[in-house]
């Protein structure tokens, strides 16, 4: 009976989720599939489609702006490659300190402090560090944004880290100490392997934050240091132009391939 | 160790119990730094004088909050009046986030729904569909959803190949369309937490329901909503907040006539125009809003989890 009721009556379902979950999704692809399908518009008007090229790709990379997209694209990923190791640096020793220090007094006003700039709004962080540089009189330039990114990093680099870190018993690293493996060989030799995945996870989830950050960068940068959103930004002020929408569909192909891996990557299981 | 066991194994333990000082110091000195002193001195610099190249002057003044709720005429000396105009931009604001944080539920309510009821081996592609949009950089979807939506872009070339429309409708600098970026912007906010707390859920209860005769919609609304509380408000708070102080989705898909916070912070440090202690000042009013709400949230939740445990 209980089968027969579950077919004819499943409490569970309802009508029109399914659709709705669809509608969803296709609201969330469709702008970015649209920007993909136009970047290789042969057409140099927006509204009219003539055919398959790579006419505005090869545009970046030779065209009369191919300089500036260049140099824009060669800060955007010196910053996050910097601004990405050191945030997971900082966030696993944090981490570790958080899930394997024990109870103490400061935990909570730790984990606030660390989750700190994901609750401000961005834009008041973005007018905060640009004040905080003002005051002590810091020029602005690709030092402050990396400083801005590293801060703002840290929480993306964290939660994947301790999350996994939560997940590894302690027992390998008691294991290694009983057979005389110092406090440091444990962390070095056992649990940073173990935490591997929750690492490159941490990694790339702050590699794409800081490559895709508009608003903190745009306060901190300074006359003349631009970023690819930045460049992106200036030019869609002027009208939105097909090579734009090459650029962006490149951008776009880089955080799609990294959050693919740090997903798959944080999935693997290697204490097995 | 005894302290991990006793809390099932995977929460804290001691190990580096001696050496924690040292592993949380750099992120203590790196946020206390670049993100704690920062919001300090915003603070400081909102009770400033401005500088009218942009910048300080170091001598205190009330001026930035003055100018932010009272009108005194032009030269300053009229009798104090209400100055509507900014109050007008946060009430804007919120309306336009309370907004987007509606339809975020209404459709990602459903969804979170569909998805914490597929087999337990799916979930997780469901929920990484979800999620990968919002790690494409927001610049580059706020932009594609103004060129999709444009009175001559696909959208509206769609409607009307396929006749629905004779005209292309305008959605592009309307405040459907800041909603609709904000929407865009935070949805998977909604649906994770959602998600979370009806993949808790026992539909047990709910099956109990519909055994003393109450339909699904009656089980829906009278047990499983109650029961999943805590994860939808969790949902409104994560999508209300950023969508308050947003920037990108007023500035490129809401035009001039829809200013929102977001951009009268952004047009106080830009150029020579602005006015570093107004846009502070703004910023300290934005942050303290956000505080009160997230502290509330944060009350809420410690309650339900007494209430549980």
């Amino acid at each position: 009976m209980a089968t027969a009721k579950s077919a004819k009556f499943d409490i569970k379902s309802y009508k029109g989720f399914k659709a709705i979950t669809l509608l969803c999704l296709f609201v969330l692809y469709a702008p970015l599939l649209v920007v993909t399908i136009y970047s290789f518009n042969a057409s140099a008007s927006l509204t009219v489609w003539e055919g398959v090229s790579l006419r505005w790709y090869a545009d970046v990379f030779t065209g009369p702006e191919s300089e500036k997209f260049k140099l824009a694209a060669r800060n955007s990923f010196v910053i996050a490659i910097v601004a990405a190791t050191v945030s997971t640096t900082i966030a696993t020793l944090a981490a570790t300190g958080m899930v394997r220090g024990g109870k103490f007094k400061l935990r909570t006003v730790s984990f606030g402090l660390i989750s700190l700039p994901l609750m401000v709004p961005e834009i008041v962080s973005a007018v905060a560090i640009l004040i905080f540089f003002n005051s002590i009189g810091f020029d602005r330039g690709i030092m402050t944004i990396l400083l801005a990114h590293i801060a703002f990093c840290i929480p993306f680099a964290y939660l994947p880290i301790s999350a996994r870190m939560q997940g590894i018993e302690d027992s390998y690293e008691q294991a290694a100490m009983d057979l005389y493996a110092t406090k440091k060989q444990a962390f070095t030799k056992i649990l940073i392997p173990l935490m591997m995945p929750g690492i490159i996870s941490g990694f790339l989830l702050a590699f794409i934050v800081s490559l895709d950050d508009f608003i903190i960068t745009n306060f901190v940068k300074g006359a003349g240091v631009e970023t690819l959103p930045t460049a992106i930004f200036g030019a869609v002020k002027q009208g939105i132009k097909p090579n734009i929408m090459a650029i962006s569909t490149m951008l776009l192909g880089v955080s799609v391939v990294m959050v693919t891996i740090s997903y798959f990557v944080s999935k693997s299981d290697n204490t097995k | 160790m005894a302290a991990g066991a006793a809390s099932g194994g995977s929460a804290t333990t001691d190990t580096y119990k001696e050496a924690r000082t040292w592993l949380l110091l750099p992120a203590w000195v790196t946020l206390t730094i670049l993100t704690l002193a920062p919001v300090g001195m915003m603070l400081i610099y909102s009770f400033l004088t401005k500088e009218f190249r942009g910048g300080v002057i170091w001598e205190f003044s009330l001026a930035a909050y003055d100018q932010f709720f009272f009108d005194r005429g032009l030269f300053g000396d009229d009798p104090a009046k209400i100055e509507w105009t900014y109050i007008l931009i946060f009430w804007r604001s919120i309306w336009q986030a309370g907004a987007a944080t509606i339809l975020s539920l209404v459709i990602g309510f459903p969804t979170a729904y569909f998805i914490a009821t597929r087999p337990e081996s799916q979930r997780p592609i469901w929920v990484f569909l979800i999620t990968i949009p919002y790690w494409v950089n927001l610049l580059i979807r706020t932009v594609s959803m103004k060129f999709l939506l444009r009175d001559n872009g696909p959208f509206n070339d769609f409607l009307l190949s396929i006749g629905l429309i004779d005209s292309p409708i305008t959605i592009v600098n309307t405040n459907f369309a800041v909603q609709l970026g904000l929407f865009y912007s935070y949805l998977p906010f909604m649906v994770l937490p959602i998600y979370a707390a009806v993949e808790r859920y026992n539909f047990s209860l709910s099956e109990a329901a519909a055994d003393l005769y109450a339909t699904k919609w009656v089980a829906l609304r009278r047990i499983l909503l109650p029961a999943v509380k805590p994860g939808v408000i969790a949902g409104c708070i994560l999508v209300f907040v950023p969508s308050m102080g947003s920037f990108l989705a007023p500035d490129l898909l809401g035009g001039a006539k829809n200013f929102m916070i977001g951009s009268l912070i952004e047009e106080q440090f830009k150029g020579n125009a602005g006015n570093w202690p107004f846009g502070a000042a703004a910023s300290m009013i934005l942050l303290t809003m956000v505080l009160i709400l997230l502290m509330a949230y944060a009350r809420q939740q410690a309650k339900a989890e007494n209430a549980e445990g």
